[in-house]
């Protein structure tokens, strides 16, 4: 059992941005289902935003990787 | 307040496979995060791939094609054939004395062969049980979302002639 109280506060920290992670990968996946079932029935104009939101998801998506890469070099570091 | 990590003079390796039990539960966290936000790429990747297809993607050109001559099938008959190209299978079907209607083939869930069938006035799907109308294509049964594309057909010295597909909302 970790009793560490900065290694316990980087494990909350870290599990928070992987929960975040996982609803906006949720909402991504469904965007893509959704502007390719789009495009299957012959509509273009869903495309690009959906690209432009995809792009914003996938944005941060990878800033709260970086921030979980920063916190975990962090806290074992010391 | 930095985005990225700090540099370190511990090799990559020892990050990766720490001798320390603790560790490796942020290890196991940070893979994790890593496949999430691959697979987030992926994701946008494959947004970016429909958003090119779209804006090249060519108008369809439609020939003119005889499909059948009047009279040719009974009522409650069908006929199979091929229209725009040969790779599409569209099917034909007299549903009364004046009325002909034609239809995509493919079955717009998972592109089976739809049949017609003539006791319930439908055409159907026999892969996965998905059924449209035979008046419009629309589908009322089963897992298509989208209704079947329609061939629109002219009477013209006693043949049909396919003159194009009518895509859904198009």
């Amino acid at each position: 059992m970790n009793t560490d109280p900065r290694q316990n506060r980087g494990l909350t920290a870290i599990d928070g941005a992987m929960t975040l992670i996982v609803v906006l990968l949720i909402v991504q996946i469904w965007l893509f289902s959704a502007t390719l079932e789009s495009y299957l029935a012959g509509h273009r104009e869903a495309a690009l935003p959906g690209a432009i939101i995809s792009g914003i998801l996938f944005a941060a998506c990878a800033a709260l990787y970086l921030f979980v890469d920063r916190i975990d070099s962090e806290v074992r570091k010391g | 307040m930095s985005w990225f990590r700090r540099p370190s003079s511990t090799p990559l390796w020892q990050d990766e496979f720490s001798v320390f039990t603790a560790d490796e539960r942020y290890v196991n966290r940070r893979q994790f995060t890593k496949f999430l936000t691959l697979t987030s790429l992926a994701m946008f990747a494959g947004n970016l791939w429909i958003l090119v297809r779209s804006w090249f993607r060519r108008p369809a050109f439609y020939p003119k094609q005889a499909v059948a001559k009047l009279n040719e099938l009974p009522v409650g008959g069908v006929k199979l054939f091929s229209y725009p190209t040969a790779a599409d299978r569209c099917i034909l079907v007299r549903t009364e004395a004046q009325g002909y209607v034609a239809y995509s083939q493919k079955c717009t869930h998972l592109s089976c062969a739809v049949y017609y069938s003539q006791a319930r006035n439908r055409l159907e799907c026999p892969c996965h049980q998905g059924f449209f109308s035979i008046v419009d294509g629309s589908v009322l049964q089963g897992p298509p979302r989208r209704p079947l594309p329609r061939v629109v057909l002219e009477q013209k010295n006693g043949l049909l002639i396919a003159t194009r597909m009518e895509q859904e909302g198009a």
